[in-house]
């Protein structure tokens, strides 16, 4: 047992908030070693954040107590919030004062001493990289530098336990990398780090693990040894590319498969114990499992592969020949800044489009130039054919748009939301009926259409958003970030429909963050600082990037590689 | 450990204040607003109202008629359209080109030599009752003057055709705008009390800071003495603003005290940022506070203090409800300020009071904040 003084005691802790029927959390008992970072995973709405809260004694436990390092949480707040550092999802950060002015201010908070300020902000700047933007808003940075900077605000007591809230969550690989070195960096300090995180291969890198699912403590351990219970159950083969998503949907049929996905010209299994390898499955390969696959398993495994939605779509023909959308020569300057230069592609009918890049390297202004919410200074975008600038209703009606956050109305029904979408899409009388009803009887939505869109879970939420974007119909679906902050159940079954209505001929653009999710693409466009740096399927990427140190990098790997080419080229 | 750090205070206050100054939102609603309700008030609302078209039928042209007919071209408050022909009148009272018509009947200066009741008919545009009820008020006041006029003149000892009301509206230097401008400063420390209070800390808890305040060693004392502490000088320097242009600008005469005021004032801010502290921190939504901002504070204000409708002429229950808001004993200081002179003697029960519900206000916000989230 770690020494009381320097660890973290949550002792049968259980949370009950007003009015909810369930319990937050539910007698967890657990202890957070110093020395090595902690991740907190689960699925959306395990309790991480209630945890991480009643940790920092922003919440009282309504049963059990928490000591952190040897003082409770209760009793002794002031105590405890001299040693804690703590970041909130949104950060904490004023928005409307400069990096410095930030700095200060939580300096004086955290009692940081004027003559130790200079040595400790030294030490800040070289670890964030913020020096040369000390005088900007901390508005205007980037996600990732908002991200730095909060974090090195929450160090500025030097403290003694670090809680992180989601710290990576809408952050680029090269971002999350860094953030991850800087916190590795502090625990070799010897300080107590909890890193919760609904990315599932930060957990993989984690010294211990809490694992929450509805509140309860599923598993406590380093992740190794939940990992030991999918062992010799992963199994990776090689298919044919064009021919992934149908020989996935097989597989996924059977019983004794409880999780697949797609990772290029790849597919990747979890196996049930009980099966074995048939010869003509000798192509078969079985490989380190990882933190993902056994947290599927241990959450009962995924989907069967069917996609009510797809079953019911009939096959597009689509007008204006094979492009649904092109971009020609796309430019977007703002002021004398170019967010977007001469950005040309065109993307075939059924195809996964993505748009990979760093948080502010243009992706969100190509993608709003092609579905018409930007108008572009140069160059044109043509969906089904119809020109963006020159018929825009027409094409906008070929398209269907799934914002981030998922763009609800929050106040109104499940039924509401669904008549609102269907009436601005322009359905009318008996269309619009029976494309209500089955969007209601494919996304099973029935016993919910008279709550509120905005108290459903993550994941009817997450359906509903598709349901409202599609009723129309459209050619092409824009998906911006959809499965941000989302955990790999919720988005398994989103891209299980996404691969259906592909294979009926339905086009998909796709921003994202998620490597895994850039796995499910046809092709990818790597943008870094407005220009298109790299197009390709996931295969051709990866290959860009291989070397002999490194003949097996994954898509991140080349993510970063392909970027800090640019960087190198830029430097010399 | 528990000792109040000036240290974190003065970082704290530091931060509110480039705030301030960095958001527009808070210069509109502490400066521009007020500036703009000042000019409203002052200019565009009149609760008098000057040059009312008015027609004059003269059915009788003799001298006697010439002679009120020169009273109404006489004074201010008419823009007097003379005619013979009754259907041209009419029509433009139905065209709204006119507010009323008085009429001269054919035997006005006869009944007038006679010294037998003189009637003057008088038509009114009743779809805008308040000018209708001026005209007539305006009217009678001229009629009358030329009554006094003519009999002191030895002309006619004439019993004036028409029943007499308390002049009010006609005594000349108690011009509307004089009890409105004082008492739309209420109306502004409202604002800035409570509507910018709720929404500044409501703001803290939106955008995620306050979570992360909480869990730094800020003591709630120094995190509340410091949001309080700038919007009262905020609040201070606006009402100076205020009294300046009252004063200079608007020629409103100051017969009271300026200490009184002052002490009045700094009460009465308290007592509205009381209210948005609790308001905020009960919300926890910049929109929510707002509306509620608005309908407890905001309101009240307006309706409930005496400064556009008289208190004495509400519904009794309603008289009851205007003791229980703060505006209603500010405003009563602040209209004997501007207009009748102060003395302690006669502030101090109002003055105890606001200072009772500002106590009530900041007493439940200081046990209402707790650094907890739930």
């Amino acid at each position: 047992m770690p020494n009381i003084k320097d660890s973290i005691h949550i002792t049968s802790l259980s949370k009950q908030f007003k009015g909810e029927t369930l319990p937050a959390l539910q007698d967890v008992t657990a202890v957070i070693k110093a020395g090595t970072i902690t991740g907190l995973v689960g699925p959306d709405g395990a309790g991480k954040t209630t945890l991480l809260r009643l940790m920092a004694g922003l919440l009282l436990p309504t049963q059990g107590k928490i000591s952190v390092l040897g003082f409770d949480t209760v009793k002794e707040p002031e105590n405890l919030h001299d040693v804690i550092g703590y970041m909130p999802q949104k950060f904490g950060l004023y928005e409307d004062l400069t990096v410095i002015e930030n700095l200060n201010f939580y300096a004086a908070l955290h009692n940081l001493s004027e003559e130790e300020k200079p040595k400790v902000f030294e030490k800040m700047f070289h670890f964030t990289a913020l020096r040369p933007f000390t005088e900007r808003l901390a508005g205007n940075l980037s996600g990732g530098m908002k991200q730095k900077l909060g974090l090195a605000c929450s160090l500025l007591g030097r403290p003694k336990v670090l809680l992180l809230d989601e710290p990576s969550v809408g952050v680029d690989p090269i971002s999350r990398r860094e953030l991850w070195e800087m916190v590795q960096e502090l625990v070799q300090q010897g300080i107590c780090v909890v890193w919760s995180t609904a990315y599932l291969d930060e957990a993989d890198q984690c010294g211990e693990v809490l694992l929450l699912n509805k509140g309860k403590l599923l598993f406590y351990g380093p992740p190794k040894e939940l990992t030991k219970r999918v062992r010799a159950r992963v199994f990776e083969m090689d298919i044919l590319f064009k021919k992934r998503r149908l020989i996935l949907k097989e597989f996924l049929k059977r019983p004794d498969i409880i999780d697949g996905v797609i990772q290029g010209n790849k597919l990747r299994f979890v196996c049930s114990p009980s099966f074995h390898i048939e010869e003509k499955e000798a192509k078969w390969q079985a490989v380190a499992p990882r933190f993902e696959d056994a947290f599927i398993d241990i959450l009962g495994g995924s989907h069967n592969g069917e996609s009510a939605l797809a079953e019911n779509m009939p096959f597009k023909h689509i007008k204006g020949g094979n492009h649904p959308i092109l971009a020609e020569n796309l430019t977007k300057m703002f002021g004398t800044f170019t967010a977007a230069k001469d950005i040309s592609f065109e993307i075939k009918q059924g195809e996964i489009f993505g748009l990979l890049g760093p948080n502010g390297a243009g992706k969100s202004t190509i993608f709003k130039m092609l579905c018409g919410i930007l108008q572009p200074t140069a160059g044109r975008a043509l969906v089904s054919g119809y020109n963006l600038k020159t018929a825009p209703s027409r094409a906008r009606s070929r398209i269907g748009y799934m914002a981030q956050k998922f763009s609800l109305y929050g106040d109104l029904s499940v039924q509401e939301n669904l008549d609102f979408f269907s009436g601005i899409y322009g359905l009318v009388g008996q269309r619009r009926l029976k494309e209500v009803q089955q969007m209601i009887s494919i996304f099973d939505l029935s016993s919910y259409l008279r709550s509120n869109a905005g108290l459903l879970p993550l994941g009817y939420k997450q359906r509903l958003a598709l349901a409202c974007s599609l009723m129309h119909e459209p050619d092409v679906l824009f998906l911006d970030e959809p499965t941000s902050g989302v955990d790999p159940l919720v988005r398994r079954e989103f891209w299980n429909h996404i691969n259906g209505m592909v294979e009926k001929g339905v086009t998909i653009m796709v921003t994202t963050h998620f490597m895994e999710e850039a796995e499910y693409c046809d092709r990818i466009a790597l943008i870094y600082g407005g220009v298109n740096i790299a197009t390709g399927t996931p295969m051709e990427l990866k290959d860009k990037v291989k070397t002999k140190k490194r003949p097996n990098p994954s898509l991140e790997e080349a993510f970063i590689a392909l970027i800090e080419r640019i960087d190198r080229k830029k430097a010399s | 450990m528990t000792h109040f750090s000036f240290r974190r205070f003065f970082a704290y206050l530091k931060k509110e204040e480039k705030q301030i100054l960095r958001d527009p939102s808070t210069f509109l609603i502490a400066f521009v607003l007020p500036l703009m309700m000042l000019f409203i008030f002052g200019y565009g609302v009149s609760l008098d109202a000057d040059k009312v078209p008015l027609g004059l039928l003269l059915e009788d042209t003799s001298p006697t008629a010439r002679s009120l007919e020169n009273a109404f071209l006489g004074t201010n408050y008419f823009k007097v359209k003379t005619s013979y022909n009754r259907a041209e009148l009419e029509e433009d009272l139905t065209g709204g080109r006119l507010r009323g018509v008085v009429i001269v009947p054919q035997d006005f200066s006869i009944k007038v030599l006679e010294g037998t009741v003189a009637p003057l008919q008088v038509l009114l545009d009743g779809s805008e009752p308040n000018t209708a009820r001026f005209a007539l008020n305006y009217t009678e006041g001229v009629v009358n003057n030329w009554g006094i006029q003519q009999k002191i003149e030895g002309k006619t000892s004439v019993i004036l055709p028409l029943q007499m009301e308390p002049r009010v509206w006609f005594n000349d230097s108690l011009k509307s705008r004089y009890v409105l401008l004082p008492g739309s400063i209420a109306v502004i420390m409202t604002l800035i009390g409570t509507l910018l209070t709720a929404l500044v800390v409501a703001r803290e808890w939106e955008r995620g800071t306050m979570e992360a305040l909480m869990a730094t060693p800020i003591r709630i004392s120094e995190m509340l003495l410091a949001k309080l502490v700038p919007y009262f000088l905020l609040g201070l320097s606006a009402m100076i603003l205020c009294v300046f242009l009252c004063v200079v600008l608007f020629g409103v005469p100051f017969r009271g005290s300026y200490l009184i005021l002052l002490v009045a004032t700094s009460i009465f801010l308290l007592a509205a940022l009381g209210v948005g502290l609790l308001v905020s921190s009960t919300t926890r939504n910049q929109f929510v506070a707002s509306q509620i901002a608005i309908i407890i504070g905001f309101i009240p204000a307006f309706m409930l203090s005496g400064f556009v409708f008289e208190i004495s002429s509400m519904p009794e229950i309603i008289q009851a409800m205007t003791y229980v808001f703060p505006p209603r004993y500010f405003v009563t200081i602040l209209q004997s300020s501007f207009l009748s002179g102060t003395t302690w003697a006669l502030v101090m029960p109002s003055l105890l009071i606001m200072l009772l519900i500002a106590l009530f206000f900041l007493g439940i916000s200081v046990l209402n904040m707790r650094k907890r989230l739930d």
